[in-house]
């Protein structure tokens, strides 16, 4: 449950982001889209409170962002960052643990957590690894873990921020993520995720927001957002767009 | 993955280590004391009558001399291990040390200024002395840390590279000021000086020895308290931040509890390096970088090898010593540069 009003993002003067208003609101997964510099990750660094907006305000549940304390915050608004350095040599369940620090729910319960949240990854296979030893694309699956971890099971007043958590994966493994967590909503959590991939965010989200040079274009389900003239204007790009043969979602193709 | 040490493992295997290592540091010397004398006039110092004759000799130099060198032994191991765990960790690289930063080269200025002003002004009374080097120790340390880890952030992000090379142009600073103080300096302020820089437990008295221990204990208590959130902290910064830790707030400690354990330090026992880089690392490697072991098991195999590296200052050329830092340093670059090497591949 996150709300932002009338955001407004400057960095050094220059206006970088302006006039989002948004909810992300429980059991929905919303997709924020938009080409590179468009703002999308400085919108979620603003949501998450990194950023301090110039105007406007972020709510987390009933209180505003900034009034939660550190651990009260953290057991409700997990946030998976583009890229992590760890130079560390942690074991994978041990990097997944983190995600529970927020909590005093005691070792048995944690490790039920962290096995379930493995599973939910596609990880459970390099459980006793050492991160270091990791591909790309496995850390970035480990790391989606620990954040699932730290909202485990996923419930109404829960946020998960996702920056591009599919952009190091293989095909399977971004239908896999995005299947777990499509169920993490559906279990009540509010997720927000930037994508760049239009089929994905069209099959898996519920609403999407497209941004353009730091302002929303449009925030409405998938078939209205993505018309081939807005995608024109905001990426440049010729597309058609088709219903999907089997699924009914809207199918992105370039021309 | 190679398999690692049970944390219980670990601790009964350093504890045996340091025990052994502090028996040897009583028993050996210029005088060689039967190990069973060792641990009878041990129990007579603590006060249980034991008969035994010809244990005075062994009492006094067992109190008087050997005991306080071993207790400064294993205070120093320890507080430079834990600082060095604290920089790593702050700077989220396993190759930050506090000499490299600049730390202890801040608090040999500080202490410097200590040594040399307090012969300035006709000496330092006994009972200041000791406690005015520690807190002068401590200020010089602070400052450079602070400094250093001021120069290494640009946009909220800590920069390791500029960071080190703050650390090396800082260094080269507090030693020019050093080499001033010694330019300065009467011979016998000099002599003090210079085997300070080479670091020795030489001479220890339970004065240096006080301030010392409070601050190791003080820091081993406070920092293993940290534990989880140090570990969130290498993710990074944000990440931490994101997991709910005041990430400020630690990083504060983490520079307050590294300049006061290497200030203590150095204040005591002068310049060693390589102990505080080298310690974490082994420890790293047998059990895994989770802090809630890496801490307390750094404490104690930092107290050992420091101890150990004392022996072999003191009897690699007895009766003549070497300064211990000579010895740390001759074992610690070489493994140091083991790690560079081992990192490439």
């Amino acid at each position: 449950m996150l709300r932002a009003e009338n955001l407004q993002i400057r960095r050094d003067q220059k206006i970088v982001l302006a006039d989002v208003t948004l909810d992300v609101r429980p059991g929905e997964v919303l997709g924020v889209l938009g080409p590179n510099g468009a703002g999308k990750s400085t919108l979620l660094a603003a949501l998450c409170g990194e950023l301090t907006p110039s105007e406007g305000q972020v709510w987390l549940g009933q209180h505003a962002l900034g009034h939660w304390k550190g651990a009260q915050r953290a057991q409700r608004l997990a946030v998976l960052p583009q890229t992590s350095t760890l130079d560390f040599a942690f074991r994978v369940e041990e990097v997944v643990g983190m995600g529970r620090l927020p909590h005093q729910t005691g070792r048995a319960r944690d490790s039920e957590i962290i096995h379930a949240a493995l599973q939910a990854a596609d990880v459970e296979h390099l459980a006793g690894r050492s991160y270091l030893a990791l591909s790309g694309g496995e850390r970035q699956r480990v790391h989606l873990a620990r954040v699932l971890a730290q909202l485990w099971p996923g419930q109404r007043g829960h946020t998960l921020l996702l920056d591009e958590p599919t952009s190091m994966l293989d095909p399977l493994h971004q239908h896999t993520t995005l299947k777990a967590i499509r169920t993490f909503a559906d279990r009540g959590a509010a997720v927000l995720i930037i994508l760049h991939d239009l089929n994905l965010a069209a099959r898996y989200c519920d609403r999407l927001l497209l941004l353009e040079e730091g302002r929303p274009r449009a925030l409405d389900c998938p078939k209205v957002v993505l018309q081939p003239e807005a995608l024109k204007a905001v990426f440049g790009l010729d597309v058609l767009v088709q219903p999907h043969p089997e699924l009914g979602c809207p199918m992105v193709i370039a021309r | 993955m190679k398999t690692l040490v049970k944390p219980r493992s670990l601790f009964i295997g350093l504890s045996a280590l340091c025990l052994l290592a502090t028996w040897l540091s009583l028993a050996l010397g210029p005088v060689s004391l039967p190990l069973i004398d060792t641990l009878r006039a041990a129990l007579r110092l603590l006060g249980i009558p034991i008969p035994g004759e010809g244990l005075e000799q062994a009492e006094l130099i067992l109190g008087q001399i050997r005991l306080p060198r071993t207790l400064l032994g294993l205070a120093v191991g320890g507080v430079l291990a834990l600082s060095g765990v604290a920089m790593q960790g702050l700077f989220r690289n396993p190759l930050a040390d506090p000499g490299l930063v600049g730390v202890s080269s801040g608090a040999a200025l500080g202490a410097a200024i200590a040594i040399v002003g307090g012969t300035a002004f006709g000496g330092l009374p006994e009972f200041i002395g000791p406690y005015l080097l520690s807190l002068c120790a401590f200020l010089g340390g602070l400052g450079v840390t602070a400094l250093v880890y001021r120069l290494g952030r640009r946009n909220g992000q800590t920069n390791v590279a500029v960071m080190l090379l703050a650390g090396i142009a800082l260094t080269a600073l507090a030693g020019s000021a050093v080499g001033l103080f010694t330019y300065l300096a009467d011979d016998a302020t000099l002599r003090t000086l210079t085997f300070w820089n080479l670091g020795s437990l030489n001479g220890a008295s339970y004065a240096r020895l006080w301030p010392l221990l409070i601050v190791t204990v003080g820091v081993a208590l406070w920092l293993p308290r940290r534990a989880n959130a140090l570990n969130a902290l290498l993710l990074g910064e944000s990440e931490a931040n994101h997991l709910g830790i005041d990430v400020e707030g630690l990083k504060r400690e983490l520079v307050f509890c590294t300049a006061l354990g290497v200030g203590a330090a150095v204040a005591a026992a002068g310049m060693i390096g390589f102990i505080g880089l080298v310690v974490p690392h082994l420890v790293r490697l047998l059990a895994g970088p989770d802090h809630r072991v890496l801490l307390p098991a750094s404490v104690l195999a930092g107290a050992a090898l420091l101890l150990f590296a004392d022996l072999i200052a003191r009897l690699v050329l007895a009766p003549a010593e070497l300064p211990i830092g000579i010895v740390t340093a001759f074992l610690g670059a070489p493994f140091f540069l083991y790690l560079l090497l081992r990192g490439r591949h």
